[in-house]
């Protein structure tokens, strides 16, 4: 467990440090350039800055327009909601927390699960909301994904799972703590029927998250610049009394320790993903033109 | 070992160590038997009163005490032909996990646990309890050997949490972390781990994936620490009592939650005034568990692991 994300659901919903009006457009703000450009410049583009690459968060929903075909998931377990275990609260209670984060997310949880394909491969597909509660795991994030990987071994699939999460979700103490045996005892079961994983580990990947399943993929994959690390940096520096140094638990600082396989631009993460599962398959070579057009006869 | 005394233990304390000096007079003359008896039943009865309403960061506090009987005291009260095994075969050696073969009641077995230190000196070596990557991956690697060979697994759960540190990300805590919640899962063989202090969030879960999941009357297990907790909901580490009593940690809740399987009482005053019968309890416990698991095969023990694990959690469907 690291630090909770202290930014409130509220702040996390903005893609873009700043939103802004001149005139008639709105502009925005990309957040490592600073260049200023049409809301719709960094929409079309998938909120990955066209003049530097930066990648800005991205909503459940358009992740996936980006990389499910025809943008289409048929969920699973969509009606699971919270409850509150320990009848925690912190001045605000637990269950009205999650009452504003349903609210302002249109979510019921911080995780949707289903069945969808990557140019034309069936896949398991999981997706953290980061928008809810930092996703952060609780009993349902848990449930979901232990779900999301049992019926993917019945129905013999791979498993592609986004990750963007702050960790553990403290309100639910100890019990969220289980979600991580739970998760891999599910995955692990998945990966005794020889059925790939692969770990998309998006910005930020931290905490319960990334000490369980997150860096058990067939193959880890990061978006640049992603923050992943078991600790926050906060709880670092606070232990050694030292400032961390620039670019420390980057996915750049990551893959070259060794623990991710790649990084990858998020606007070539759906080919990436699906040429990597075509290849542990030992299927054929993806071609665009076959998939649009009717089967040869014959 | 230097006496540490928490203000709340001190009327306790006084009690048990005249139980002691009056054992030590019984030895060598009969006619105190009888007084040390009375004396000890007394002792007992209000050391149980008293302690009936510790708060749950009182408990942690216990739970932490630098008296309490560490790994390495279980492991010489519980086991005989102990040779302890070192490394991870990769970057080094972590003295904050110990781990090796021993004999419990004759049969050999694997042990792992945290170990923390007695003192400055020991504490460096040691790290307070909180390991490094290469201490879990030199747990995965004897999981995974015991497995291979039939050997069941015994785990001592105590630690403030995995260490936060650069190294430490360096060299992939994370992983080490979720490799070991993976080799448990698929473990073939027998697992009991008991929490005999402090559970440290992530860093004792990669000890915990046990079929049986025991926890002393004083030790705790928490996905935070309750210092941690209070810095991030109301930035001010000092409300650490509050944040303990939220956050559900002491062995009552935990077994309520499901989380344990079952509670060990601790002698008068906290297992740290009688590590002898501390010892006893776990031990009977352990001689418990295994012998139910033993009954099991090998894929029946995944089985149950999984099983066990599969449902904890609350929520609405
Ligand atoms: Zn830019």
């Amino acid at each position: 467990m690291t630090d909770w994300p202290s930014k409130k659901p509220a702040d996390l919903d903005l893609d873009v440090s700043s939103k802004r009006s001149f005139g008639k457009g709105v502009f925005r703000k990309c957040d490592a350039c600073d260049a200023t450009l049409p809301a719709e410049a960094f929409e079309a583009n998938f909120e990955v800055c066209p003049e530097c690459g930066q990648h800005h968060k991205l909503s459940a929903g358009r992740w996936r327009d980006l990389l499910l075909d025809d943008g289409a998931l048929e969920e699973w377990d969509a009606h699971l909601e919270p409850s509150d275990p320990l009848s925690f609260t912190d001045g605000k209670a637990y269950s009205d927390r999650i009452a504003s984060a349903q609210k302002s997310s249109r979510a019921k949880e911080a995780i949707e699960i289903g069945r969808a394909k990557m140019n034309g491969v069936e896949i398991a597909y999981g997706a953290f909301l980061f928008a809810f509660m930092g996703g952060s795991m609780g009993s349902v994030v848990g449930e979901k994904i232990a779900r999301l990987f049992e019926r993917a071994t019945a129905a013999r699939m791979p498993v592609v799972l986004l990750q963007a999460s702050g960790g553990a979700r403290m309100q639910e103490g100890i019990l969220s703590l289980m979600q991580m045996a739970k998760t891999v005892g599910a995955l692990e079961r998945h990966r005794d029927e020889a059925l790939p994983f692969i770990s998309v580990l998006l910005h930020p990947t931290t905490g319960g998250v990334a000490a369980s399943f997150a860096f058990l993929g067939d193959v880890n994959i990061a978006e640049p610049k992603a923050l992943i690390g078991f600790a926050g940096a906060r709880v670092i520096e606070t232990t050694i009394r030292q400032k961390l140094p620039e670019g420390f638990q980057r996915a750049e600082f990551l893959l070259a320790h060794g623990m991710i396989d790649r990084i990858t631009s998020r606007l070539a993460m759906k080919s990436e993903i699906a040429r990597l599962v075509r290849h542990i398959t030992r299927a054929p070579v993806f071609e665009e033109t076959r998939a649009s057009s009717p089967p040869p006869s014959g | 070992m230097a006496a540490y005394v928490l203000p709340f233990e001190k009327p306790v304390v006084e009690l048990v160590t005249r139980v002691r000096e009056l054992r030590a007079l019984a030895e060598t003359d009969p006619k105190f038997v009888g007084e040390l008896r009375r004396l000890e039943e007394k002792a007992g009865r209000l050391a149980r009163e008293l302690f009936a309403d510790l708060t749950p960061w009182q408990k942690v506090q216990l739970s932490r005490h630098p008296n309490r009987p560490y790994t390495l005291d279980y492991v010489e009260r519980l086991f005989t032909d102990f040779q302890e095994l070192h490394g991870d075969r990769s970057f080094g050696e972590d003295a904050a996990i110990i781990a090796g073969f021993a004999r419990f009641r004759g049969e050999s077995v694997l042990i792992v646990g945290q170990q923390k230190g007695r003192g400055a000196k020991e504490n460096v070596k040691r790290n307070f309890g909180m390991p490094h990557p290469e201490g879990y991956r030199k747990a995965k690697r004897l999981y995974d050997m015991a497995s291979r060979f039939g050997l069941p697994i015994v785990t001592f759960i105590d630690t403030p949490g995995a260490y936060p540190g650069i190294g430490a990300e360096e060299r992939g805590q994370s992983e080490a972390i979720g490799a070991c919640l993976a080799s448990m899962a698929r473990a073939r063989v027998p697992i009991v781990a008991t929490i005999i202090g402090e559970g440290g969030s992530g860093g004792a879960l990669a000890l915990g994936v046990a079929n049986r999941v025991h926890v002393l009357e004083y030790g705790t297990y928490s996905v935070i620490t309750p210092e941690g907790c209070a810095s991030i909901l109301w930035r001010d580490g000092s409300k650490a009592d509050e944040a303990a009593d939220r956050l559900k940690m002491t062995a009552p809740d935990l077994l309520r939650l499901n989380v344990v399987d079952r509670v060990l009482e601790e002698p008068a005053g906290g297992a740290h005034q009688d590590p002898d019968a501390a010892a006893r309890a776990v031990e009977s416990a352990l001689a418990d568990a295994l012998g139910t698991l033993r009954r099991m095969g090998p894929g029946e023990l995944a089985d149950d692991r999984y099983k066990r694990f599969r449902k904890l959690g609350a929520y609405v469907a």
